[in-house]
């Protein structure tokens, strides 16, 4: 447990880091925020008065000070364009995204996995050039691309998706998580799941697609790598059964790689998911970000980034400790 | 001799050839001014549909401006950031990582330690980042890009110095009385040069995609200069009516990231032994 706490403790000074760095940010930018926000026709008094609100009048190293002491309380301030809590917007818009990246994570990783596996297995046949030719068309497209093709063939010409939103205009749905999918099924609300589905696989199918190509490249080299080890020439000797032996040594032992590239990914998911988002208009924190931006709510923009970069830190610390658990030989 | 491997470097080089001679010669390949505008003609559909016009061949955009003619100096954008930022990033990482690898303790703590915090952001989110405060501009969209990569290459150059710095050569270099610099700049950073032209075609085909979206985002070059990604966003407004504002905008950033792709498949399959072998 000693190098989880260490890795733990060592995550401090770099999440310190992250957010002076954003902090800094704002403040190289060229142009003073408050005459950017409040535009040419403002009075150098009104300028002067919302400064002083903002706190911007004082010194950086207090500023950032008083941004990290309200940070560790949740208290991140009002956004500019909303007039409401950040954290209040961020609570609202963070389960679609989280929805999003998980529908695309299951699309990549059943579409994947397989694929690069079997292609592996038969590799150099037909199937495995295909596999790879596909996997190599695929980390070649961009998203947001794919997501607009996908609109006008689907959603446009053949009319079948919706091509925008969550779920249908006037569907009501109870909200327990804030995930449309779960809560739908958890109040037995059929319609607002089957909208919520229609709603969601385009998106995911763009998100995933390119983290699909990856993980297929990444499964089967990973597989080839194993199946060459001497091991997995041991499990056939001693006459286990093929199924065996890509079961229980050959997945499990490619399994590592793939997980760490799963964990590396998942920067491309949260950061891809601010693009898909803004082709479905999907109200996931990613379009919340990017509308932030064109207002110049500084503030909201300067949160929203330092949530990405966190949790994506924190999720790949996660994948370090789930290490152990497929690798027994990594102990924390 | 012209197996698959040197058919991925063939093709991914020529389609990277033809990104290079229409950004070069963008002037003298593209039929009118991108940005004239002829409002009579406009949302025209490529020449071979029914309601095409014989002098635009991919048909014009809401503006009636030449699509041929975009795309051809859309290249231009894609290629000069492209090869801006990858230069500079690899200068910069490679520059970093080098020290560090070399020269270990206190330096490869400081590099290592900041390398981490670039690392904790995903790269498009820094480049997001940085254009939403910075504003748009070419030059902020290269830097935006170069912080987001430079540290593929310092992390990589690093490793290799690691295990580089121990082998027989350096020891002998430096028995002959080489100083550190002259060893590292002579013996080792040569070394690390085929990695770092992997990493640099891969670089490449990313630093595209990403300033696509950011364009496409409304964060990367000013409107007014015709980029793939602007255009694939200006054009969405109309993709039932005039499909074609987006579908050869995102033609063209597909086919040049594929190639450039294909490239440095090729490429690693030829300077990495163990893919070799896996083949």
């Amino acid at each position: 447990m000693n190098t989880l706490k260490r890795r733990i403790i060592g995550a401090i000074p770099v999440i310190l880091g992250i957010s002076f760095l954003i902090f800094l940010l704002m403040h190289i930018a060229p142009g003073d925020p408050v005459t950017l926000l409040l535009g040419d026709d403002a009075t150098p008094a009104d300028i002067e008065r919302t400064r002083r609100e903002w706190g911007l009048d004082r010194p950086l190293m207090v500023q950032y000070w008083d941004f990290l002491t309200r940070a560790v309380t949740g208290d991140f301030g009002r956004s500019l364009k909303f007039n409401e809590p950040v954290m209040k917007l961020v609570w609202e818009r963070l389960p679609a995204t989280l929805e999003l990246a998980f529908a695309s994570l299951l699309v990549a990783i059943s579409i994947a996995v397989p694929l690069g596996v079997y292609s592996a297995i038969k590799h150099n046949s037909l199937l495995d050039h295909a596999g790879m030719s596909v996997a190599l068309i695929g980390v070649s497209l961009p998203n947001f691309w794919l997501g607009i093709m996908l609109i006008y063939f689907l959603g446009g010409q053949l009319n079948l998706l919706p091509v925008a939103g969550r779920i249908e205009y006037g569907i009501e749905i109870k909200s327990v998580t804030g995930l449309y999918l779960l809560d739908s099924l958890l109040t037995g609300n059929l319609p607002a799941f089957w909208s919520a589905s229609q709603h969601l696989l385009m998106p995911a199918v763009t998100l995933g697609s390119a983290l699909a190509a990856i993980i297929t490249r990444i499964s089967r080299s990973s597989v080839l790598e194993v199946m060459r080890q001497d091991y997995v020439v041991t499990a056939r000797a001693k006459g286990l059964s093929e199924k065996t032996v890509i079961w229980r040594h050959i997945l499990r032992n490619a399994l590592i790689t793939i997980v760490t590239i799963l964990g590396l990914q998942l920067g491309a998911l949260l950061s891809g998911s601010v693009v898909t988002e803004t082709v479905f208009s999907f109200p996931g924190i990613g379009d919340l970000l990017i509308q932030s931006i064109s207002a110049r709510d500084y503030k909201l923009t300067q949160v929203l980034i330092l949530m990405f970069a966190v949790t994506y830190f924190v999720v790949n610390l996660l994948i370090d400790v789930l290490y152990s658990w497929i690798d027994p030989r990594i102990k924390f | 001799m012209f197996s698959l491997r040197f058919l991925k470097i063939w093709v991914g080089g020529a389609i990277l050839s033809v990104l290079l001679v229409c950004g070069v010669a963008a002037p003298l390949l593209a039929p009118r001014d991108p940005q004239a505008q002829t409002l009579e003609d406009r949302l025209r559909p490529p020449r071979w549909v029914e309601t095409g016009l014989p002098a635009y061949l991919l048909g014009t955009d809401n503006l009636g401006r030449d699509m041929l003619s975009r795309i051809i100096y859309g290249s231009r954008i894609s290629l000069m950031v492209g090869v801006a930022t990858v230069l500079f990033a690899g200068l910069v990482g490679c520059a970093l990582g080098a020290v560090a690898g070399y020269f270990g303790s206190t330096t490869d703590e400081v590099v290592s330690k900041i390398s981490e915090i670039f690392l904790a952001f995903p790269f498009l989110l820094i480049a997001i980042a940085i254009m939403a405060f910075l504003g748009q501009g070419v030059g902020n969209l290269i830097m935006a890009l170069m912080l987001s990569r430079w540290v593929q290459y310092c992390r990589v150059v690093r490793g290799e110095v690691l295990s580089l710095k121990e082998r027989d050569f350096v020891t002998a270099a430096k028995a002959l009385g080489g100083r550190d610099f002259y060893v590292l700049l002579r013996h080792v950073v040569p070394n690390t040069l085929a990695s770092v032209t992997v990493i640099a075609t891969f670089g490449m085909a990313i630093v595209i995609i990403t300033e696509a979206s950011l364009s496409f985002l409304g964060l990367g070059v000013p409107a007014h200069i015709p980029t793939w990604g602007s255009m694939l966003s200006e054009g969405r407004s109309y993709i039932n009516r005039a499909p074609w504002l987006t579908i050869f905008p995102g033609m063209a950033i597909f086919v040049t990231v594929f190639g450039i792709n294909l490239l440095g498949d090729g490429l690693r399959d030829i300077f990495d032994p163990k893919l070799r072998r896996q083949r």
